[in-house]
């Protein structure tokens, strides 16, 4: 639908007008369509089947107003709407088959009934592509028009066949009894359709091909969802809410690593490390190792190099601090990539310190998070305060 | 009014949120989820995000608007899908169930006066749903978020709370509530394309 109508109460119709926009010809169907409140897929298949159509098509573009001059008529401020450009495809498909109808009924019938037989697949295909085409987004349009482009010679040699079969045919002016010439002309009408239509076809296949592997696969990510909810995801809130009873939590935090690691890593391995993932399993880490929940939010996402190597260090540095020193009861780690440029937050609501009164031999701030950051071209900040927390801001570009 | 379909949960619920919430009503599945909320019409409702019989969304659903009652919804997944899908189901919030007690209380507080309830990582989805593209937005209004809501989000992810975020950015905490509000409206009506296909690619996350 082209959700122009809904809006609007019956009562209220829109004025006629000829539509400026999303026309294909002279905007005179949609006009109508949105006067009418019916889809203008049904406008334009009336105009085309029916011959007088024609007629009143081209009364109508005389007699219609079109949108934007009558906005501007009335001295209203006309914002310039960027039209959609005309859509020539669908418009060649509406005129195949109008001129398919129009020679069917209008060649006399005891001539060329055999050739008359040969336009019928003009209509239909019109017909055909016209429908396809109006449902299509534009990537899918794109995607079919592509071989167009790719492959002009062999649909060019495939349109002279059939225009040269259709003139050969004309030409012979064919009667009954020289049925054979009309079989070798619709022979070479045939081969050029074939041509042109070959690689459209073998496209609308890969796409439903394409289609069924993604429905498929994403059943497989659902049933693994399903599971790790069912299982892990609950061992885990059973054991926070078990943290008084060390033994118990031990237990429950073993038995679930085994199951998890048996269906995460006995399925696949993923060798091509990115930055999100890195500083996940980073986090994880240092929450294994200190017992501190963190929380890490990771926006966009890019290739691992050496720099954001260096960074995801810097981070995990920054980690181990907050969860050594701090005494927060969690830690928030935010991850964004944003073009090139990286950033990473790492707070706590911690103790906080005094920044000029860290001795210089701590090695931990200097050297392994804004010393690190530096030497890699990126930019480390910490602010903190006693009493106040702490957060590290850690910066960088990729390469 | 608290729905989940583990006793042993709603137990611990309980016992957390103490004396400053008064709880009208339990569930543990969508049907009874359903009736007990059109009876008991209660302020707020937390809302398991995977329940027996459809999920939280199904009983988002069901109701469809009909009853006063406000919804934060509440899961252990932090998965994509389920939270932008109940949030667009008509939730005021979403929190995990890791939250703590307190927490839990003022989220819930806000929630019944009216206010969105964004936890990090639904803060973190968002920037990520609503991250620019080359993709032409529908309706520019619903389509893309400001870049003081931006601003807003980004202090959310960080780990802020809102008094903080008031603080950071100079503004009041009325100010922060009425961007991230906004946020919620955006998340909730935009028709994006990215927002589904986006979810829907990151379903294990």
């Amino acid at each position: 639908m082209n959700g122009t109508t809904a809006t609007t109460g019956p009562a209220d119709p829109p004025p006629l007008v000829r539509a400026a926009d999303g026309r294909l010809l002279a905007g005179v169907a949609r006009g109508l369509a949105d006067h009418l409140g019916v889809d203008v897929l049904f406008v334009r298949i009336a105009f085309v089947i029916l011959t007088p159509g024609i007629i009143a098509y081209f009364a109508f573009w005389l007699l219609v107003p079109e949108a934007q001059t009558q906005a501007r008529a009335q001295n209203e401020p006309v914002p310039v709407p960027a039209r959609t450009p005309r859509d020539w495809g669908q418009l060649l498909a509406y005129g195949a088959v109008a001129l398919g109808l129009l020679a069917l009924f209008a060649l006399p019938w005891g001539v060329a009934s055999p050739f008359q037989w040969a336009l019928w697949p003009f209509v239909l295909g019109g017909a055909g592509v016209a429908l396809l085409w109006q449902q299509a987004d534009r990537a899918q349009r794109e995607r079919w028009v592509l071989p167009l482009r790719q492959r002009w010679l062999r649909s060019l040699l495939g349109l002279l066949l059939v225009v040269g079969g259709i003139g050969g045919a004309v030409a012979q002016n064919v009667e009954a009894n020289q049925i054979r010439s009309v079989l070798v002309a619709m022979m070479i009408i045939l081969t050029g359709l074939a041509l042109i239509v070959t690689p459209w076809i073998v496209r609308l296949w890969q796409d439903l091909d394409a289609e069924r592997h993604e429905r498929i696969r994403s059943q497989e990510r659902a049933e693994l969802a399903a599971h790790v909810h069912d299982s892990v995801l609950h061992t885990l809130t059973l054991i926070q809410r078990n943290a008084h009873d060390p033994r118990e939590v031990q237990r429950l935090a073993r038995s679930q690593e085994r199951t998890l690691r048996t269906w995460l890593y006995e399925r696949r391995d993923d060798p091509d490390r990115t930055f999100a993932a890195a500083i996940k399993e980073t986090s994880g880490e240092v929450e294994d190792l200190h017992g501190v929940p963190i929380e890490v939010v990771c926006v966009g996402d890019t290739a691992l190099d050496e720099r954001l190597a260096a960074a995801v260090q810097a981070a995990r540095e920054a980690m181990v601090n907050a969860a050594k020193y701090a005494e927060a009861p969690s830690i928030s780690v935010f991850a964004e990539v944003e073009g090139k440029a990286i950033a990473i937050f790492v707070r706590d609501r911690g103790r906080g310190f005094d920044l000029d009164a860290i001795p210089d031999d701590r090695m931990g701030v200097r050297g392994s998070i804004i010393g690190r950051m530096e030497r890699n071209g990126g930019r480390a900040t910490v602010r903190t305060a006693p009493g106040e927390g702490t957060e590290v801001r850690l910066e960088i570009e990729k390469q | 009014m608290l729905v989940d379909d583990h006793q042993m949960f709603r137990t611990g619920v309980k016992a957390e949120l103490g004396d400053g919430v008064e709880i009208v009503g339990e569930a543990g599945d969508v049907d009874e989820a359903v009736a007990v909320i059109r009876d008991t019409a209660p302020d707020v409702v937390l809302l398991d995000v995977h329940l027996p019989g459809g999920g939280g969304i199904e009983v988002l659903r069901r109701l469809h608007g009909g009853v006063p009652s406000r919804f934060l919804a509440l899961s252990v997944s932090d998965a994509a899908e389920d939270v932008i899908g109940v949030v667009r189901g008509g939730a005021r919030g979403y929190v995990t169930k890791t939250i703590s007690g307190p927490e839990l209380t003022d989220a819930i507080g806000r929630v019944a006066e009216g206010d969105a309830v964004f936890s990090p990582r639904l803060a973190g989805f968002v920037l990520d749903a609503f991250a620019a593209t080359d993709a032409p937005a529908v309706d520019p209004e619903l389509d893309q978020i400001t870049q003081r809501e931006r601003d807003v989000l980004r202090l959310i992810a960080r780990g802020y709370a809102y008094k903080e975020i008031a603080k950071e950015l100079f503004i009041s905490v009325k100010t922060v509530e009425t961007h991230v509000s906004s946020v919620l409206r955006k998340l909730q009506l935009s028709n994006r394309h990215e927002l589904s296909r986006w979810a829907a690619a990151r379903r294990l996350v």
